[in-house]
């Protein structure tokens, strides 16, 4: 297959595709990192995270018309709006559905699994009736078009740098977050020991919900950031919660680090061979790799070592 | 409703268990059970294996739910609140084995105590109290020895200010030269705080060293107390004898 390219097409084709891989990381390590916290602290897996996402996304798209009609002058600037508009709307859906749902089914994995998922299909047909079922595309603001030429061969679109910088920031944020807060004080205890973290004086249902919220609300701004790579529908979220949980087992559930590792090991492994392969070849081959590497790595890529 | 302790009629009580009950699913583990304890003073439950000590422990901290009763801290009623709303009113736990947060260092530990007082910096005091824990403060709580994780425990439940300090084996699988130094630290928190210690222990040694009242629980009921002075040491290592 690698036949027909020269050395330097082939290194060309590596670059540009590693690119693409890259701004499919940044979508996936985006959906997990809400994913992981959620799962993370809660063992909740929330079926309806890729309808968050989308969530994020048709609110970026309704914010991209209404600056259109109301605020020509600022087009320029309206992701950003959209950006914080994605990340409040959904992570206000996330903690109504945590009042609402999920907190009266913890510790009944197999239940929230069926719940969350009722959800998302409650969801997805709430988008099609208000948004229509035909996919919608977000135009962006003419800065952010184009691309930049970096050789002859090899070009990268200035729109996935600008997702990849948004990735890094939520990540940073998100890691200072669990890091240096209270609240990522109290998470951490909570998942280290639940029952223990309530008995120290952890009010845990409390941050279940700001957890819920927080992961959900990041959902909505994977959205944000998902409008620029492919086009909204009211099941695209589908698509990608599977990839993103594999994401999340891969990395090993309470670990940052390892969800970032594995979020660009899974992307990356994917971009690449579908270029030159089907893309459901690539889609076998890394979801091959990633059963043998569980296979000798239960827990996932990264496990703190400590005593038991 | 609540009956007075013979041996401390007249003083305040700080905590007030009265005809408490639990159970697991239709099978009652404790019957009935009422203890008094005044500000100041450390009690010790003992008693074999499976007599409902720990379970004891765990309904009044609030992660066992108790089936009939009042639990009190300085005369507030605490029974109907979750766990952490009873760390609020000042009841604080030291769990059997430890259950420190392992992955999380010596220093956190400590901080997610503080949490319920809404405080961030961990008191001067505390690290005084265990001068090891400043000096690891960096370490991940798992990696510590179990002496040091039995402090660690201590230090996470004194961060939260408490007024009734319940401790469960505080020296299981401790070495008896540590054994000696819990006590002693015991006797000091107390001696500093002013706060009711109920710990509840089989290592007979111990609870002579720390306690100022012994009650002695068999079969899920209270079935002797005696106050260090008059305690019959013959009679109690008759309880815990197998």
């Amino acid at each position: 297959m690698f036949g027909e390219y020269s050395l330097g097409e082939l290194g060309s084709i590596l670059v540009m595709q590693g690119f693409a891989g890259l701004i499919l990381f940044s979508v996936f390590l985006l959906m997990a990192l809400g994913l992981a916290i959620i799962f993370g602290q809660m063992g909740v897996i929330n079926m309806a995270h890729g309808e968050f996402m989308i969530l994020g996304a048709y609110m970026t798209y309704l914010c991209s018309h209404l600056f259109e009609a109301y605020l020509p002058s600022l087009y320029g600037g309206y992701f950003f709006a959209a950006m914080i508009i994605a990340f409040l709307a959904a992570g206000a859906l996330g903690l109504l559905v945590e009042w609402a749902l999920v907190r009266r089914l913890y510790a009944r994995p197999l239940d929230t699994l069926l719940a969350t998922w009722g959800l998302s299909l409650i969801m997805q047909q709430a988008f099609r009736s208000t948004f229509g079922a035909r996919e919608v595309g977000v135009e962006l603001p003419q800065w952010m078009m184009g691309s930049l030429n970096v050789t002859g061969s090899i070009e990268v679109q200035i729109n996935g740098l600008f997702v990849m910088g948004l990735t890094l920031l939520i990540t940073a944020a998100v890691a200072v977050l669990l890091f240096k807060s209270k609240w990522g004080l109290q998470v951490r205890a909570v998942v280290a020991n639940r029952t223990m973290s309530g008995a120290v004086g952890i009010d845990t249902r409390r941050i279940d919900r700001l957890t819920f919220g927080l992961g959900c609300g990041i959902a909505g701004v994977a959205g944000s950031a998902f409008t620029m790579i492919g086009s909204t529908g009211p099941t695209a979220g589908q698509l990608y919660i599977v990839d993103t949980f594999l994401v999340v087992v891969f990395g090993g559930a309470q670990s940052l680090l390892g969800t970032v590792a594995s979020a660009l090991s899974i992307s990356q492994s994917q971009s690449a061979l579908e270029f030159f392969l089907t893309g459901s070849m690539a889609k076998v081959l890394t979801l091959l790799m990633v059963i043998g590497l569980l296979m000798l790595r239960p827990q996932g890529l990264f496990v703190l070592k400590v005593r038991r | 409703m609540i009956s007075p302790d013979k041996t401390n009629e007249g003083a305040r009580k700080m905590f007030e268990v009265c005809n408490l009950s639990a159970a697991y699913g239709q099978s009652e583990v404790l019957h009935g059970i009422d203890i008094a304890v005044a500000p100041g003073e450390i009690v010790a439950l003992v008693g074999r294996n499976g007599m409902g000590k720990s379970t004891l422990m765990k309904s009044l901290i609030g992660i066992m739910p108790a089936r009939t009763g009042q639990i009190a801290v300085d005369g507030v009623d605490v029974t109907p609140l979750a766990t952490h709303q009873r760390v609020a009113r000042g009841l604080a736990y030291v769990p059997q084995g430890r259950q420190i947060f392992g992955t999380m260092t010596v220093k956190e530990n400590i901080e997610t105590g503080l949490v319920v007082r809404g405080k961030r910096a961990i008191p001067q005091e505390i690290y005084q109290l265990f001068p090891i824990l400043a000096e690891f403060a960096k370490r991940r709580g798992g990696n510590l020895s179990g002496g040091q994780q039995q402090q660690l425990a201590i230090a996470r439940a004194l961060a939260s200010e408490p007024k009734v300090l319940l401790l469960d084996e505080p020296t299981e699988g401790i070495q008896p030269s540590i054994i000696k130094d819990i006590a002693r630290l015991l006797r000091e928190i107390r001696n500093i705080r002013n706060l009711c210690i109920v710990v509840c222990e089989q290592v007979l040694s111990f609870v002579l060293d720390v306690a100022d009242r012994i009650i002695v629980m068999e079969g899920g009921r209270i079935v002797h107390t005696d106050t260090r002075e008059h305690v019959d040491e013959a009679a109690i290592a008759r309880f815990l004898a197998v």
